[in-house]
């Protein structure tokens, strides 16, 4: 039973990352139906800023700040930058840039901190726990789990009940007409990058809190798993990217709770393979929404 | 304000859509746009709100005047349209559909704005249901309900009984004359329902092959032995 209880923590504690992610990600796409496949550069930057500043003796709290806004910087250079030019441009274009970015990026990181890994230092309260009964809990997991509960629950509210919200949600639905309601591309575009980018900064936080060491391609594996749980739940929904984060955590957990050693190593394929067999039975993913044909902004 | 294109041009690629269309619609005036299919209405529509950018040509509102525009421009300057293809948000309710509109186009609170929108549309129920749930004829009164929340000087209607049953086309165009009596815009109409043309205009433009081939008060275009070749037949 405590078995099954200390399973089902890490489960929610891993889809809480993988939720954020697949956020930051949905909310691009849904806007853009751009795959931002540099959004784990985002993450990865985060983790350097992390890194520097924990290093330089900057309190812990200031340093997550740091690394948050370092991440929205970025994103916002990545959109001035990279994208903007390209809004126009075919699905396939956007993509390929993605790619090239995402490749860009990891070169300039391996150019200013190395390949070596960079050992984050984390504060001693990281590792501390308490017990019920014979089940240990780390705080780290009921802050991972609070944190993202009260971020899905404030983003759900903001795109509910406020008038930028409001403009979010109809331009993810069709960016031409929202343009007609008077609202401003490039506003629009911006705050979906800064909340893509805040995001990326926070599952950033969470993910080099259990993985305390950081390279130039340590943002690739989250940012896989937050594409793939946004593609179970359903490209282009943010709800359907939360329950699809979760969902892919659960299997992963799930398989590597019921697999033997032997198999452990090919955890990723197997659960990959029952994404498949899923996508194959929902092509559009368990909430897969409607889009419209217009994709160009 | 009274709205005036001059001598538009479009051309994509190497056709040409609009080939020197002027058209004047003045405040209050409600003017049909009739022709062939493919030739030139909703194009004419598309660069007048911003959806193209036309070849050539000019475009004045007041003392306004302009040659390109954007999308958000023209709802800004108070251009708003309906689609002949209904174009509604999916995620959005009926109420937030219309508030979208009123937020950014509008002055004082964008709720109560959206919900006198809604009436002028009769939306007495269903404010909270989604929009593409409601039944055909709602959502083509919907749309209108938005294009009307905020700012509006003119008023672009493609095709807004496209689909509707006779009582449903009535009811639209109950609703044009009463936006144009309480608002007082300009409204250009396009529309194969010739009743509905000759119920509610003032005046009709003909367009065939991307040119005006007749212009004048209803009853006259009617007779005219050009639009009768081009578009009415015998």
């Amino acid at each position: 039973m405590e078995l099954m209880l200390q399973q089902f923590i890490n489960a929610v504690s891993l889809g809480s990352i993988y939720a954020l992610v697949a956020l930051g990600v949905a909310i691009v796409f849904s806007i853009l139906r751009l795959a931002n496949f540099a959004h784990g550069e985002l993450m990865t930057v985060a983790g350097y800023t992390l890194y520097a500043t924990l290093l330089a003796g900057v309190h812990w709290f200031l340093a997550a700040l740091a690394a948050i806004a370092a991440s929205v910087i970025a994103a916002l250079l990545l959109e001035r930058l990279a994208y903007r030019r390209l809004r126009s441009a075919n699905p396939l274009t956007l993509l390929i840039t993605s790619f090239a970015v995402s490749v860009a990026l990891q070169s300039l990181f391996l150019l200013f901190f190395g390949a070596r890994p960079k050992g984050i230092e984390l504060p001693a309260f990281v590792d501390a726990g308490f017990r019920i009964g014979q089940l240990r809990v780390q705080w780290l997991d009921v802050f991972i789990i609070v944190i993202t509960g009260l971020i899905v629950l404030s983003l759900h509210l903001f795109l509910k009940k406020t008038v930028i919200g409001l403009a979010l949600r109809s331009a993810a639905d069709d960016f031409r007409t929202t343009r007609l309601m008077g609202i401003k591309a490039n506003a629009v575009v911006v705050g979906a990058f800064m909340l893509s980018g805040a995001l990326a900064g926070i599952a950033a936080l969470f993910y080099f809190a259990t993985v305390p060491n950081v390279v130039p391609s340590s943002g690739f594996e989250p940012m896989l798993k937050g594409f793939i749980a946004c593609v179970i739940g359903g490209l282009g929904s943010l709800p359907a990217a939360v329950v699809g984060g979760f969902l892919l955590a659960f299997l992963e957990v799930g398989s590597d709770a019921i697999l033997s050693n032997s198999l452990s190593p090919y955890l990723d394929a197997i659960v990959f393979g029952i994404a498949i067999i899923l996508l194959r039975w929902r092509p559009g993913g368990l909430f897969g929404v409607r889009m419209t044909e217009d994709l160009r902004v | 304000m009274n709205f005036k294109a001059s001598d538009v041009v479009m051309k994509f690629k190497g056709l040409t859509a609009l080939d020197g269309v002027s058209l004047e619609v003045a405040k209050g005036e409600i003017v049909g746009l009739i022709g062939p299919n493919g030739s030139g209405k909703t194009t004419l529509l598309n660069v007048t709100s911003g959806v193209y950018s036309p070849t050539s040509g000019s475009f004045s509102m007041g003392a306004e005047i302009w040659s390109k525009i954007s999308l958000r421009d023209a709802a800004r300057r108070g251009i708003r349209r309906t689609f002949q293809n209904i174009r509604l948000f999916n995620s959005l309710t009926v109420l937030e559909t219309v508030e979208v509109a009123s937020a950014w186009l509008g002055t004082g609170d964008r709720r109560e704005n959206a919900l006198n929108a809604l009436d002028e549309l009769h939306f007495t129920q269903h404010r909270d249901r989604m929009a593409t749930e409601l039944a055909y004829g709602m959502q083509r009164r919907l749309e209108i309900a938005r294009a009307i929340a905020g700012k509006l000087e003119f008023l672009l209607l493609d095709e807004p009984t496209a689909g509707l049953n006779h009582g449903e086309s009535e009811e639209i165009v109950t609703i044009v004359q009463a936006i144009r009596r309480r608002r007082g815009c300009g409204i250009v109409i396009i529309d194969h329902d010739l009743n509905v043309i000759m119920n509610v205009c003032d005046r009709v433009v003909v367009l065939s092959e991307g040119k005006v081939i007749a212009s004048g008060p209803p009853q006259e275009v009617r007779r005219d032995p050009q639009v009768i070749k081009a578009y009415l037949g015998s």
